[in-house]
């Protein structure tokens, strides 16, 4: 080979070798996606069986699951008896979900009253605290669970401001024995399909009108529900 | 060839053509023109639409012929290279070409501006204060922009609030067209209407849907992570449909109505304890 010919077959090689790592990187980046966790499924004849979701609302998610974001709202997840936080979940097509949601956040209120009315659930209503509710109050709201494309709108009350200066939750997983409300409610998945969900309320603390940070980044305040 | 035969020869060969295609344009490609005859609006956007379409082609045809004439009568013979004659300029060529494309454009906007104010806005926002208003009654509908979903509240029917955008056939609707945060933009297609939600603004758009359909719903204007995703379907229905419809989100919707604000132009949400 001449030295021309050399040169020309090693920066072909180098440039072959590049490309072919920024393609695996590419690949690697646009095909990776959060964690889906599956919601539990236990027989209906037991009484509380059916397919359950389980969920948290957290004011800080905390350096142990989000170390370059500690202090940003969040939802977790409960799969295999411990906290994830993912808000990506798989559930069943044509199938009821009951989902109970431990919200440990305060209030900060809906920027559209209209979503303090519970829908798209079975029968209409939630229950707080145990209680069910047709609607709440818009100024206690701290989050939505809702999924429009399905129809559902979930409005979550927050703690109250002295349950906040006793007991709250500093980051996640919070403890059951911190400050929070229940909130139960059930719908019925349909057809087979990927439904994005969000919360509805302005709720990132510290950016401008609450709606930059979490609200705008996959993972926190949003996500989606596979149903399979 | 005489530069005077050439002259005449285009303008003969691009006289014929924009005769032939110009008619061909407006018969053909005029009823299948966007945006359907979804409204009265849309019918007249259509209208719109080959008016320039039929004013566009002859200055295409004008470009395409002279492009192919250039190309076959004044190629540079195989083996010559020739300069050209210097181009000192021509005052009637210029002035011809000054008139008629300062014609062209002053008719488009006298056109426009007579389109918009005949036809009430013409589907598009009008702001706060539209210039003019269709007479007779109308249906006032407020569009209520928030990231991400449009909600939408019927003002005389109780103010009820409801996630579903009906609409009745052959009935003049007034849309209230606003944002809760950020800036939105509702675009309804179909029904040819397309109105800038912001905040602290009631953007006023007129629309008369002439029959029953389901149309699309987008947000236009981006708006954060699931602008995508601000989608969804409208339906237009008989008055009859439309009237049990809405007495029965007045039903269902009843607990949010009693914590709604009173129906206002704009709304200042508070509180906004997180953000600020």
């Amino acid at each position: 080979l001449s030295l021309f010919a050399k040169k020309l077959l090693g920066v072909g090689t180098a440039v072959a070798v590049l490309g072919a790592l920024i393609a695996l990187y590419v690949a690697g980046w646009a095909t990776s996606f959060p964690q889906s966790i599956a919601a539990v499924s236990s027989p209906v004849s037991a009484g509380t069986g059916g397919t359950q979701l389980t969920l948290e609302t957290v004011a800080a998610i905390g350096p142990k699951y989000s170390p370059s974001h500690p202090d940003w709202v969040s939802y977790l997840v409960k799969s295999h008896g411990q906290w994830v936080h993912s808000t990506d979940f798989t559930l069943p097509a044509n199938s009821i979900v009951t989902v109970t949601i431990y919200q440990f956040d305060s209030q900060t209120g809906l920027r559209n009253p209209f979503l303090a009315q519970p829908e798209g659930t079975i029968g209409g209503t939630e229950t707080v605290d145990g209680n069910a509710v047709r609607v709440i109050n818009p100024e206690e709201a701290s989050h939505t669970f809702a999924v429009p494309e399905l129809g559902i709108f979930v409005p979550l009350p927050g703690i109250t401001e002295q349950e906040e200066e006793k007991n709250a939750c500093e980051f996640a997983p919070c403890e059951p024995s911190k400050a929070h409300r229940t909130i139960t409610f059930s719908f019925r998945t349909g057809k087979k399909g990927r439904y994005r969900w969000q919360c509805f309320v302005p709720c990132a603390a510290g950016f401008i009108f609450g709606n930059g940070g979490p609200m705008q980044t996959l993972g926190y305040m949003d996500g989606f529900i596979d149903v399979v | 060839m005489a530069e005077r035969n050439h002259a005449r020869r285009f303008g003969l060969i691009w006289l014929l053509a924009t005769l032939v295609a110009t008619p061909l344009v407006v018969v053909l490609l005029g009823p299948i023109l966007p945006p359907g005859n979804g409204s009265e609006q849309a019918s007249g956007k259509i209208t719109d639409n080959t008016v320039l379409l039929a004013m566009a082609t002859p200055v295409l045809l004008l470009v395409v012929i002279y492009l192919l004439y250039a190309v076959i009568y004044f190629r540079q013979p195989e083996g010559a290279a020739l300069e050209g004659p210097a181009v000192r300029g021509d005052t009637r060529i210029q002035t011809t070409w000054i008139v008629v494309t300062s014609t062209l454009v002053l008719a488009l906007a006298v056109y426009g501006t007579v389109r918009l104010l005949a036809d009430n806005g013409a589907g598009s926002g009008s702001g706060p204060t539209p210039l003019t208003k269709p007479s007779g009654p109308k249906l006032p509908v407020q569009v209520i922009a928030q990231q991400w979903a449009f909600t939408y509240r019927y003002p005389t029917y109780g103010g009820v609030e409801t996630p579903h955008l009906v609409l009745p056939e052959g009935e003049m609707i007034e849309l209230h067209v606003t944002s809760l945060d950020v800036i939105h933009s509702f675009w309804a297609f179909q029904l040819g209407v397309k109105a800038d939600a912001n905040p602290q603004v009631d953007n006023v758009v007129f629309v008369k849907p002439t029959h029953t359909q389901t149309f699309e719903v987008r947000c236009a204007e981006l708006c954060g992570i699931w602008h995508g995703a601000m989608f969804d379907h409208g339906r237009v229905v008989t008055p009859a449909a439309f009237e049990s419809w809405i007495h029965q989100q007045e039903a269902t919707f009843a607990p949010a109505t009693k914590v709604l604000p009173p129906y206002g132009r704009t709304y200042l949400p508070e509180p906004t304890r997180r953000g600020g």
